[in-house]
């Protein structure tokens, strides 16, 4: 036992004893540059070989264990979707009044004769003999429908010809047709604005900017309703902060006169600028093409800003012009980018012949009779006039709007109230004297934020009785149903 | 499953190539040259990007003349297209005054609505009389007459459904609707082939988005990298992510496999659980003439308690017995799709789309969509022919040339499709269905065999990329009720006669057909 120990105790001595004298016979007298080596460098280097190895090593992980089929089942099992859609309550039941004739300026509801500020039938066009008979000349010869694409024989000479007139009415290169209206803006805009792109926007704009905006992925900005200030601001910061801006492409997005609150976009002011900071324009012209200006062509001729400097118009025709669909217009290259990328022009069937034709009589119609846009002139400005002292309503809209917008002198505090309060002097003013008028609905998508109202389409097919009674209908419901606003 | 020969797949990539090599060496000549004039940019960035143009420039211009083709008649089974001439290699075209009497192969006009018809027309002129042609007006506000009421009801009872609810154009129906119905921490999961209208829907949602293969018969890799718009309208980053899911989700009833693992992780980043998933369909795909199917697809949306949207933009009134679409034809029961949505301008000769659905689904769609609240309504005749359409198909106009209008389309359908095949052309899509794509690959036999149609006075359409995938160029023929059996074999012998020409027969006639897939490398 103890000769075991003793043996083990030698071999260990002079194991060490070795170990110590190679050691020390390859470094004790080493000397590198003045540096006496020890035996430290030896531990030191096989410290710095353990720390590589562990280095080397994967950090410890917890093993990955995916769910088994069991556990799917059991979440898939689990799972309790949201209804498709929310609870239905009493408002969303509502129904609009139901047209038994023509929606021309005077219409039949529920059996009744009634005065129709609802309809933006402007120029009073709608139901004309000359619009009536081209229809039925397409209708005949052409059928309702087109059977497909614009790419794929759904052209027929009738929309190239549309085409061309908007074209050389509106005094621009070339134009291109859209089958709806509300799909205008939300095709054309993400044609040209992309990722990375800037655009800055009226807050005011409708749902179908809204809904271009949203697809185009482009960086978007705000500014607050027709206040050039604001656009000044907005256009200075972007350009001040984003260094890149210059080389990206950057757009100011308005509306010649907002659907949303009846007021005209000052153009000769964004114009200038649009030059000063080098932004392009697009302008939706919808309620003001057939309108405004002293021909009808629009916003650029009503501040006589020759439409070249305007890079996109786009409009819906039904409006002044009675019919459907929309247009866009510019020049060859910017139409041209529009046939081949723009989603709801390459992927849609093209516009009913009978609507095309129907759109070249319209505006041969508006060069033909000048005399329906004095007609509308004067209306318009006969209802401003006579609801200019209506109590408890503030006009919103521009003198010149033929949309005249009004909203409550005091909010209720939400919009919906609002609603309920404007919605409530509508549903009086058909009842009780017949006149057809309707409050802005906002689609629960719409990130509209201006405040609601009661709009008045004024067409010049209005007669001047109609107005007066309008007028003073409205006077009489606003006196009796808001009668806190004294 | 699509099967190109090796060579083909070859000489298709090289001619590609060959086009992308010359267009960059033209493109390079150009910028000197514009560099050279001075840019006249005045400090605004180019309206168009660079890439979007070379392919412009470059590639459609020289086969511009085979789209846009104007017609000055309607498109019935025969049609007059207008002759174009350029002076300038093809890069304007101008209309001549001389037509050439054409068999129509390319407009939806399934059931031969599109003429003027003995029943609809009068009725149409009718209400255009006593409507005018529009509304000036939107739907909530004074742009409800009548004949909308009567549409919507008429619509509702046809399709199978409590009610419906009708806007002025198919398009805006799918791109206006799905982002009322679902939004931020919804998923919709898309077919990898559905139209771009529910693409745009999906986008406008905010929802997330995932794509399951349709069928599981599709080329994976290619559909989805070469997928057409979604190129030019998506990030490289979503390109990459559509990558990896099509390298992932190759497996067969992807959609299965794709909600359960879904459901199971939840919402990314978040994991918390879906609000509500809604699966979307198209009943017959209108780029492969193939039919979804429907009743698979039914069950396990049923399992995993899933909404269906189903889009029939080509199936209604031109499958099924009484031309009730998919559903119909396949055997599933309407009370099964939770949300059906469907186009007038194919079958019914008219414009515009609807939504089918519950009573409450429509109410509350009534209440919020954009589409009924913002969009002037649908034009008062286009209604009309509508109704009467429907009302001839289910022969309510007291004959049965509805009935007639629907064998004729199947028989002329199935017949045309079966010769092709005789004939040794590859032709897409599954019986029954009116749409028939036949494969022609290479690009430069894209405008040959179009241009060589036209000579003969055959009309047909023409997809290249990036309509589809790059590899996968076609011509598609729509097959009408109207076409009688002599135009049918009119339209047969001369695709056969420019087959030849343009050697696109990629099988050899009928009996010999087993050789040559053996040769043929598959992609699945």
């Amino acid at each position: 036992m103890d000769s075991t120990v003793s043996i083990l105790a030698n071999v260990v001595g002079a194991t060490s004893d070795w170990v110590r004298s190679v050691l020390e016979f390859q470094f004790a007298r080493a000397v590198i540059f003045e540096v006496n080596i020890g035996g430290h460098l030896f531990v030191e280097g096989l410290l710095l070989v353990v720390i590589l190895f562990l280095l080397s090593q994967k950090s410890y992980k917890p093993p990955k264990r995916p769910l088994t089929k069991k556990e799917i089942d059991e979440l898939c099992e689990e799972w309790a979707p949201e209804p498709l859609i929310p609870s239905i309550t009493d408002e969303m039941k509502r129904e609009p009044p139901v047209l038994e004739s023509a929606a021309g300026p005077h219409t039949i509801v529920n059996g009744k004769d009634v005065v129709n500020f609802t309809s933006a039938n402007y120029l009073g066009l709608l139901g004309s003999q000359e619009l009536l008979e081209t229809c039925t000349t397409a209708l005949e010869k052409y059928g309702v429908g087109s059977c497909g694409p614009r790419g794929f024989y759904g052209t027929i000479d009738v929309h190239l010809d549309c085409e061309a007139r908007i074209a050389k009415f509106l005094g621009t290169p070339d134009s291109i047709l859209y089958s709806y209206g509300l799909s205008t803006m939300f095709s054309a805009i993400p044609a040209f604005c992309k990722k990375g792109d800037v655009v800055i926007a009226d807050e005011g704009v409708h749902w179908g900017i809204q809904n271009g905006l949203q697809l185009s992925r482009s960086t978007i900005i705000y500014f607050k309703h027709n206040n050039m200030e604001s656009l000044r601001n907005t256009l200075e910061k972007v350009t001040q902060e984003n260094k890149q801006a210059r080389k990206l492409r950057r757009y100011i997005v308005v509306e010649a006169v907002y659907q949303n609150s009846g007021k005209i976009a000052p153009l000769d002011e964004i114009i200038k600028l649009k030059e000063k900071y080098r932004f392009r324009v697009l302008l939706d012209e919808s309620n003001s093409i057939g309108v405004l200006g002293s021909s009808g062509r629009g916003l650029t001729e009503h501040y006589k800003v020759p439409s070249d400097k305007i890079d996109i118009i786009t409009a819906a025709m039904g409006h002044a012009l009675a019919t459907e669909g929309g247009f866009c217009t510019g020049n060859a290259r910017v139409i041209d980018h529009q046939r081949l990328s723009s989603s709801g022009y390459v992927f849609s069937a093209s516009l009913p012949p009978y609507l095309a034709s129907a759109t070249i009589k319209a505006i041969d119609i508006v060069e033909e009779k000048p005399e329906l846009l004095v007609k509308l002139r004067q209306n318009i400005a006969m209802l401003t006039k006579g609801l200019s002292d209506i109590k408890g309503l503030e006009m919103v809209s521009d003198p010149l709007s033929p949309i005249i917008f009004l909203a409550l002198k005091q909010s209720t505090g939400s919009s919906k109230g609002d609603l309920q309060v404007l919605e409530d002097i509508a549903d009086h003013v058909l009842k009780e004297d017949g006149v057809f008028i309707v409050t802005s609905k906002r689609s629960t998508l719409d990130k509209c934020k201006l405040p609601v109202g009661i709009r008045l389409f004024i067409s010049a097919a209005h007669s001047e009785s109609d107005l007066v009674k309008a007028s003073e209908s409205l006077k009489r419901a606003t006196a009796s149903l808001l009668p806190a606003h004294g | 499953m699509i099967t190109i020969p090796y060579l083909t797949a070859l000489t298709t990539y090289f001619s590609y190539g060959l086009l992308f090599a010359f267009g960059q060496f033209r493109e390079f000549f150009r910028k000197i040259f514009d560099w050279w004039r001075g840019n006249n940019l005045q400090g605004y960035a180019p309206i168009c990007l660079g890439l979007e143009d070379f392919y412009i420039r470059r590639l459609y211009l020289r086969i511009q003349d085979c789209f846009g083709r104007p017609i000055c008649s309607p498109p019935d089974a025969w049609f007059d297209v207008v002759e174009r001439l350029s002076n300038d290699n093809n890069k304007t075209l101008k209309r001549t005054t001389k037509v050439s009497r054409c068999l129509n192969l390319g407009s939806y006009n399934y059931l031969g609505f599109a003429a003027s018809d003995e029943y609809c027309t009068p009725r149409v002129i009718e209400s255009l009389k006593r409507y005018s042609a529009s509304t000036c007006s939107a739907r909530v506000d004074g742009g409800t007459t009548s004949i909308h009421m009567e549409l919507e009801e008429c619509v509702a009872n046809f399709v199978g459904k409590p009610a419906a609810i009708v806007t002025g154009m198919g398009y805006v129906t799918n791109s206006a609707i799905l982002p009322v119905l679902i939004g931020k921490g919804g998923l919709i999961i898309s077919d990898s082939l559905n139209h771009n209208s529910i693409v745009n829907g999906a986008r406008g949602s905010g929802a997330t988005i995932r794509v399951f293969q349709h069928n599981s018969k599709f080329l994976q890799l290619w559909a989805l990298s070469f997928q057409p718009y979604h190129v030019s309208m998506m990030s490289s980053s979503d390109l990459l992510l559509k990558l990896c899911f099509a390298l992932n989700f190759v497996a067969p009833s992807h959609l299965e496999k794709v909600l359960r693992e879904h459901i199971a992780e939840g919402q990314p980043r978040t994991h918390r659980p879906w609000k509500k998933i809604i699966v979307i369909v198209e009943g017959i795909y209108s780029m492969e003439g193939e039919l979804c199917q429907l009743p698979e697809i039914v069950a396990i949306c049923k399992k995993y308690k899933v909404y269906v949207y189903l889009d029939e933009a080509h199936s209604i009134g031109a499958v099924g017995k009484t031309g009730r679409g998919v559903c119909e034809l396949l055997g599933v029961d309407t009370a099964d799709v939770d949300i059906m949505m469907g186009t007038f301008t194919k079958s019914f000769g008219s414009c515009g789309g609807y939504i089918a659905g519950s009573k409450e689904l429509i109410e509350y769609l009534k209440y919020s969509c954009p589409a009924h609240l913002y969009a002037t309504s649908i034009s008062p005749p286009a209604a009309q022919q509508i109704i009467s359409a429907i009302k001839v198909i289910l022969g309510e106009d007291g004959t049965s040339r509805g009935a007639q209008k629907l064998a004729r389309i199947r028989e002329n359908s199935n017949f045309f499709r079966s010769e092709l095949q005789k004939m040794g052309f590859e032709v897409l899509g599954d019986n029954d269905s009116p749409v028939m794509p036949i494969m022609i690959y290479n690009p430069a036999k894209i405008p040959a065999f179009s241009r060589e149609c036209l000579k003969q006075n055959v009309a047909v359409v023409i997809v290249g990329f990036p309509a589809t995938p790059l590899l996968l160029a076609r011509a598609r023929i729509c097959i009408s009720a109207a076409h009688s059996r002599e135009d049918l074999n009119i339209a047969l012998e001369v695709i056969s006669k420019v087959g030849d020409l343009t050697g696109i027969k990629y099988f050899p006639a009928e009996p010999q057909k087993q050789q040559v897939e053996e040769n043929s490398f598959k992609l699945e």
